[in-house]
């Protein structure tokens, strides 16, 4: 029914009706834009695109431009039921102090990344000696904006070890979604909902 | 509803090149107050029974009631016609479009070069010094007389934002939505002493008299050209300047060894220094840059500026330009973190443009866009 990316259709299915959210990289506001109409939800949007802002804002959204590693300070405590960070995770200078800013601002937090331990990409570094690209991560070492590369172990240790805690988890593949089992390996994206 | 509109347009009220004196008294920031008042402004649209679609322009420093009609002096069309107009964001058929001679200026509204009652002459220096929040009380008293209990937005570039800014402050059960443009919520020290170096400049002009120049049918034209000159540089970004004159020479094969204008850049700025002078009044330059001056909104509020917001219900909406370096995005920005702290609605966008602070005058497609969402998400 919706045209939405799948890990923002994942997120999209799991906002209740009329919840406070902030999505942070909210790109053009597709997500924003989805949620205000079919759970009635209170949304804001943080961008760093101004072409994105002025598209987002254009279709009515509450949307500033800004930048995930300097402008969530900001915010105040728990001001959102949800916080997102939607596939910006590995473009941020630092990651797990986005996170923490995205827990302390939201009662729980939607947390997507491409994960880069998928087989294909591991299979291409093994055997090819070269940085992946593949169809989900079509930019070169050089010009992709995905600046810390990460797995989905690599993020559930980030959880452990900040004592965080998982609510739930999604996994998906070939745009489905897929089992648990082995996702490291066999999952392209992943979504964690968390909280503090 | 046809017997509404028709009773709205032949009311008096309403309609281009209006004024009103209002018998006040304005009390003001510093104590005194004002009696009458009179207010030049000029309406656009229909107010919709409701009373729900009433839109209020405030103009910058030099602007004027005019925003889309013809300049009276100028003959130039109005300041924003690329934003306010049938089919843009600002439409006289969606909205009732107000737009008034801020106090302190020379278009008709109460300002220095008005009659003081109290001596029948021009008030001069005599008149009382003013202040952004003053200029917005003065449109408050103005919405009354028009029957405008609310308004659907405030918007404002530059002084204008500064205006938009306050209203939702002083009136936060009259406006609904405030749109700001390259603007600040306060005047840093730079703004300040640009602003010093062009007061200086008029009251250095042997014709200024201390204000009292208007019986000599003369006046301190030269100095408020300079004023004009300082400020307008202000107005462009070094790229724009650089794109537009570079080093040219104006009309001449080479340099004249000489203070002849020899530069295109010097040209342009003394065209626009003379022409300021034909459509601006040197007392108002003083009280109004004075107003802008003393304008800091966190100041009134305990110095938070996220106070200041705390009372407003308002949306609000900013745009800044990035090579805006008088009110630079960064002051748009410390406005939407206090406007975050304060827990309300807000969106910014810093859009790209070559011509410094003036593109919000300019053509600015995205500015429209962004104008326009906002304008319709609120309604």
């Amino acid at each position: 029914m919706s045209l939405l990316r799948p890990d923002l259709a994942v997120i999209a299915d799991h906002i209740p009706d009329g919840a406070r959210v902030l999505d942070v990289g909210c790109g053009d506001g597709a997500l924003l834009s989805d949620i205000r109409l079919r759970k009635q939800a209170d949304v804001r949007g943080l961008e760093i695109d101004p072409a994105n802002v002025a598209a987002a804002v254009g279709r009515g959204l509450p949307v500033v431009q800004g930048d995930a590693d300097t402008d969530l300070g900001y915010y105040p405590d728990k001001s959102f039921d949800f916080a997102i960070l939607s596939q910006t995770l590995q473009t941020t200078r630092r990651p797990d102090k986005v996170v923490e800013e995205l827990l302390r601002i939201g009662k729980q937090a939607f947390v997507s990344f491409p994960n880069f331990a998928h087989w294909r990409g591991r299979l291409s570094l093994l055997w090819g000696g070269r940085m992946p690209v593949t169809r989900l991560l079509p930019e070169r070492w050089y010009d992709t904006p995905n600046i810390h590369h990460l797995t989905i172990d690599d993020f559930r240790a980030l959880v452990r070890e900040r004592g965080w805690t998982i609510d739930a988890q999604w996994f998906l593949n070939d745009e489905r979604t897929t089992g648990s089992a082995n996702a490291n390996l066999f999952a392209e994206h992943a979504v964690f909902l968390l909280h503090a | 509803m046809s017997m509404d509109s028709a009773i709205a347009s032949t009311d008096q009220r309403f309609g281009l090149r209006r004024s009103v004196r209002l018998p006040g008294p304005l009390r003001l920031d510093s104590g005194a107050s004002l009696t009458p008042v009179d207010i030049a402004y000029e309406t656009y649209g229909t107010l919709n029974a409701q009373g729900s679609n009433a839109i209020l322009i405030c103009h910058a420093l030099t602007g004027d009631q005019f925003v889309a009609s013809q300049h009276p002096v100028t003959g130039k069309p109005g300041w924003w016609t690329r934003a306010v107009g049938p089919g843009k964001p600002i439409d006289p058929e969606r909205h009732f479009i107000v737009c008034a001679n801020v106090l302190g200026s020379c278009l008709g509204s109460s300002g220095p070069a008005s009659t003081d009652p109290a001596t029948g002459e021009p008030y001069a220096m005599r008149f009382p010094v003013i202040t952004i929040a003053d200029m917005v009380r003065a449109q408050a008293m103005l919405l009354n007389h028009l029957g405008v209990e609310q308004l659907a937005a405030v918007v404002g570039g530059s002084m204008g934002g500064m205006q938009a800014l306050v209203w939702p402050t002083l009136y936060p059960d009259r406006v609904r939505a405030v749109l700001v443009i390259a603007s600040t919520a306060r005047h840093s020290a730079q703004n300040i002493a640009f602003h010093e170096v062009g007061r200086q400049a008029i009251m250095a002009d042997p014709r200024w008299h201390g204000g009292d120049y208007y019986a000599s049918g003369d006046s301190p034209s030269a100095g408020l050209a300079v004023a004009r000159m300082a400020a307008h540089i202000t107005y462009l970004s070094e790229a724009g300047l650089t794109e537009k004159f570079g080093r040219k020479l104006q009309a001449r094969e080479a340099k004249t060894f000489g203070f002849d204008a020899d530069f295109q850049v010097e040209s342009y700025l003394r065209h626009q220094g003379i022409s300021f002078v034909e459509r601006f009044d040197a007392n108002s330059y003083l009280y109004i840059t004075r107003a802008m001056d003393y304008y800091d909104l966190a100041e009134d509020h305990d110095g938070s500026l996220a106070r200041a917001f705390s009372e407003t219900r308002a949306r609000f909406c900013l745009i800044s330009f990035d090579t805006d370096w008088l009110y630079p995005t960064a002051e748009s920005r410390v406005i939407v973190h206090a406007l975050h702290a304060a827990g309300r609605e807000v969106s910014f966008v810093e859009l790209a443009s070559p011509y410094g602070h003036d593109a919000f005058l300019l053509d600015a497609p995205d500015m429209n866009r962004v104008i326009d969402g906002f304008l319709r998400a609120c309604e």
